[in-house]
């Protein structure tokens, strides 16, 4: 899960104390469904020079009129306990978990590949899909497009392994992800 | 669709409510807020409030000559008073003109509230006359915005963005306002049934932190009190907790730029500003301490210079109502979140429950290193028969304000005269010094001295300025000429941009690029011009003569003082460098200006 690479010091201030590691954390954000939320966000990211992985974003409660975003960011723990902070300096943001570090939790995305191509590698494209459990969710005589869940480590694989087979287009979702066992998040 | 919102209103708040146009919500709302003054500009996209405005008496409207002026007019008025400035402006160049005193407001923690006029809702989108993405524009040097579509919204948000540009870490909020929705009419929601209990911050510290903090602090050898803006923020009464903490601990205290007056300088305990360029004896204590105790400040880089640097033998205790302000440059050992003015009142209380008590002799090592410091005399500078030094023209002033019975406000602009005024004006009150700190905005002092002049009617209100920045917000002149506000503007005019010229000389090889202003006005003809009063001294024996006229004048008074061109401001910690390494004046001159 934590992906380990140092940084290199380039600031004319010299290095930050603390820690270098940087770690890949997936937040979850409750926020208010109101025009202009997302926006916030993705300036407070830019604006602050954080990096962002994936994030995805829906409404989960009609009558709460909130939504959900899942973000997947990367960073040195401190910027990450950063990013939680200013996140919930926002307004309209009601809570932020830091999944990761808060224990077990279940990530998932999905991805929609189309794959182009005849003879053995068709079959070879529909064989490795089986293994994956990827659905079939459209077909021609010379096209697929398999719609794959799991992990972003197990959609990776997956794509790797289509990819000599003719990929021609990849969408995906970027992480949803929720916490295990009986407790809210 | 508007109905059924309205609908929607009435039944949750259980009564029918009063019906009338979104401009008069406005200041209905305003009025409800305890508004009494707003700044402002008007034009097209704000006409209608303009015109609600006409027709009442409880709001006076202060009509200054640029956005820029309004937004740093309103910051003057909160900073001076501690109630939040109000800001009036129309959409387009209004409010683009008005987002570097937004901008400001934000990095210093200021409560404001702007209102910015919007083309009308169907026409967003259009690239409609004098239309700009203001909600856009804003987001991020705002503390939060709205862009109001539906008229029944509009008096629980203007009663929301007040209770968020004043709650927690103050800030600015602006409301983007579309004209038809001004027009429209909709039901007024008063301030005790709007529900702005979405946006609730920590203010009461955790106990348990205050109790190890303060066991922390009473064991401590070499401590220091670092104090700033959150304290004066917090209130008056925070200012008279921290004075008799720090009084029962009879430890040191410095304190930021923001910080000054929470702690009267007249105290023997008060070592003078601390960062780039603040006192020997403060940098170094910082540097040697073994607790700090930082109080409503955020180790801002002007503060720490070299992070990895700062104060290395010490624990820190960090004390900041902003969570995300709490370990973002330097780990400290104690966080604890909330209100500087509920932390200080627990940590009196906890210091008396306990009984702590330090005697003279346990301090006695600490207070003789620090006497040391203080034998450099830091701020002394080379004292000249001919011309006005610019520290000199500050200790005259100070020399007339300590004579002078009036209750004394300074606001500045940027750059060295700043400083000056920082090191060279002791503060003895909070919320008498204003000044931007944080984004460092050229033309801040004077329309600063204006709001703070409208907010304390009888108080004697001075603008420090240099004569690069004065020019950047001088028609503001105007303002203070229109109202009979008798502020005062001392120029410190060398001719040049003095900090850039210093950083020019000291780290840029003495090529002075583009530093050396030709062609200023005549500073006495121009405030004549506006209806003003103009003074100018030259000579040393000038000096005390204008000051003592400047003091007695009943408009504002631009006082042209001519110092020395190529005076430095010293000590100075050269960015990047750590507190033990400033730069004193008398080393200035083996300072190798060819090293850079």
């Amino acid at each position: 899960m934590l992906a380990k690479k140092k940084i290199q010091s380039i600031s004319v201030y010299g290095e930050g104390p603390g820690e270098r590691l940087i770690e890949r954390h997936t937040l979850s954000v409750l926020v208010d469904n109101e025009p202009g939320v997302l926006a916030r966000v993705i300036g407070l990211f830019s604006g602050r020079g954080y990096n962002i992985e994936s994030l995805t974003v829906a409404e989960v409660s009609k009558e709460l009129n909130q939504s959900r975003m899942t973000i997947v960011a990367v960073g040195t723990s401190s910027v990450i306990d950063q990013i939680r902070h200013q996140l919930e300096r926002l307004v309209p943001v009601h809570k932020v978990n830091d999944l990761t570090e808060e224990g077990a939790h279940v990530e998932r995305e999905l991805a929609l590949i189309k794959v182009v191509g005849d003879g053995d590698k068709r079959i070879e494209a529909l064989r490795s899909a089986n293994i994956f459990r990827a659905r079939v969710v459209d077909s021609t005589q010379s096209s697929f497009v398999f719609e794959i869940t799991g992990s972003t480590e197990k959609v990776d694989a997956f794509i790797d392994l289509m990819r000599p087979l003719g990929i021609v287009n990849i969408s995906r979702t970027g992480a949803a992800a929720i916490s295990r066992g009986p407790e809210k998040i | 669709m508007i109905n059924a919102v309205k609908e929607k209103t009435k039944t949750a708040t259980g009564k029918k409510s009063k019906t009338m146009s979104g401009a008069q919500m406005v200041i209905e709302a305003l009025i409800e807020q305890g508004v009494d003054t707003i700044f402002g500009y008007p034009g097209g996209a704000v006409l209608p409030i303009y015109d609600a405005i006409f027709q009442q008496k409880k709001i006076k409207h202060i009509l200054c000559r640029h956005e820029q002026g309004a937004a740093h007019a309103a910051e003057g008025y909160a900073r001076s008073t501690g109630k939040p400035g109000v800001v009036l402006v129309t959409s387009g160049p209004g409010a683009t003109n008005a987002v570097t005193g937004l901008t400001d407001a934000l990095l210093d923690s200021i409560p404001l509230v702007c209102i910015t006029g919007q083309v009308p809702t169907f026409l967003i989108g259009n690239d409609a006359f004098q239309e700009a993405d203001t909600t856009g524009i804003t987001r991020p040097c705002t503390k939060h915005n709205y862009l109001v579509k539906d008229v029944d919204d509009l008096s629980n948000v203007v009663h929301e963005a007040f209770h968020v540009a004043t709650s927690g870490r103050p800030g600015p909020v602006v409301i983007d306002l579309p004209k038809d929705i001004q027009f429209a009419e909709g039901s007024y929601i008063p301030k005790a049934k709007a529900v702005t209990h979405m946006y609730q911050p920590q203010t009461k510290p955790d106990m348990k932190a205050i109790r190890e903090a303060v066991k922390l602090i009473a064991n401590a050898k070499r401590p220091i009190f670092y104090t700033g803006g959150g304290v004066i923020n917090a209130g008056p009464k925070a200012s008279k907790d921290l004075t008799d903490l720090v009084k029962k601990t009879g430890y040191p205290i410095t304190s930021t730029l923001m910080g000054l007056g929470a702690f009267p300088a007249h105290e023997d305990q008060w070592l003078g500003m601390l960062g780039m360029h603040g006192t020997y004896e403060a940098n170094w204590a910082m540097h040697d301490c073994d607790v700090m105790i930082c109080i409503g400040a955020r180790f801002d880089d002007r503060v720490t210079g070299d992070v990895t640097k700062f104060s290395p033998h010490s624990k820190k205790i960090h004390i900041d109502i902003d969570p995300s302000s709490i370990n973002k440059i330097i780990n400290v050992d104690i966080p604890i979140v909330g209100d500087a003015g509920l932390a200080i009142a627990a940590m009196l209380k906890e210091w008396k429950d306990k009984k702590y008590k330090r005697t003279k002799a346990e301090l006695k090592p600490w207070w003789d290193q620090i006497e040391e410091w203080r034998g450099v005399k830091c701020l002394n500078y080379k004292k000249s028969d001919t011309i006005i030094k610019p520290q000199y023209a500050l200790e005259r002033l100070q020399h007339h304000l300590n004579k002078s019975k009036k209750d004394t406000f300074i606001t500045t602009e940027v750059g060295q005269h700043q400083m000056w005024a920082a090191q060279f004006l002791p503060f003895n009150k909070p919320n008498r010094w204003m000044t931007s700190g944080g984004l460092g905005t050229m033309g801040y002092g004077l329309p600063a001295a204006i709001g703070t002049q409208l907010g304390n009617k009888n108080g004697l209100v001075i603008d420090i300025a240099g004569e690069a920045s004065i020019l950047m917000n001088i028609q503001e002149m105007s303002t203070a000429v229109q109202y009979n506000l008798p502020v005062k503007i001392f120029i410190l005019n060398n001719q040049w941009m003095g900090m850039v010229r210093q950083w020019q000389e000291l780290l840029h090889g003495e090529r002075y690029s583009q530093s050396y202003t030709e062609s200023l006005p005549d500073f006495v003809k121009l405030a004549e011009a506006y209806g003003g009063i103009g003074l100018r001294a030259t000579t040393l024996d000038e000096l005390d003569d204008v000051i003592e006229q400047m003091l007695v004048t009943d408009k504002v008074t631009i006082v042209d003082v001519q110092v020395c061109q190529s005076e430095n401001c010293f000590p100075m910690i050269p960015s990047g460098k750590a507190h033990n390494e400033m730069i004193l004046s008398a080393d200035a001159e083996k300072f190798d200006k060819k090293l850079v």
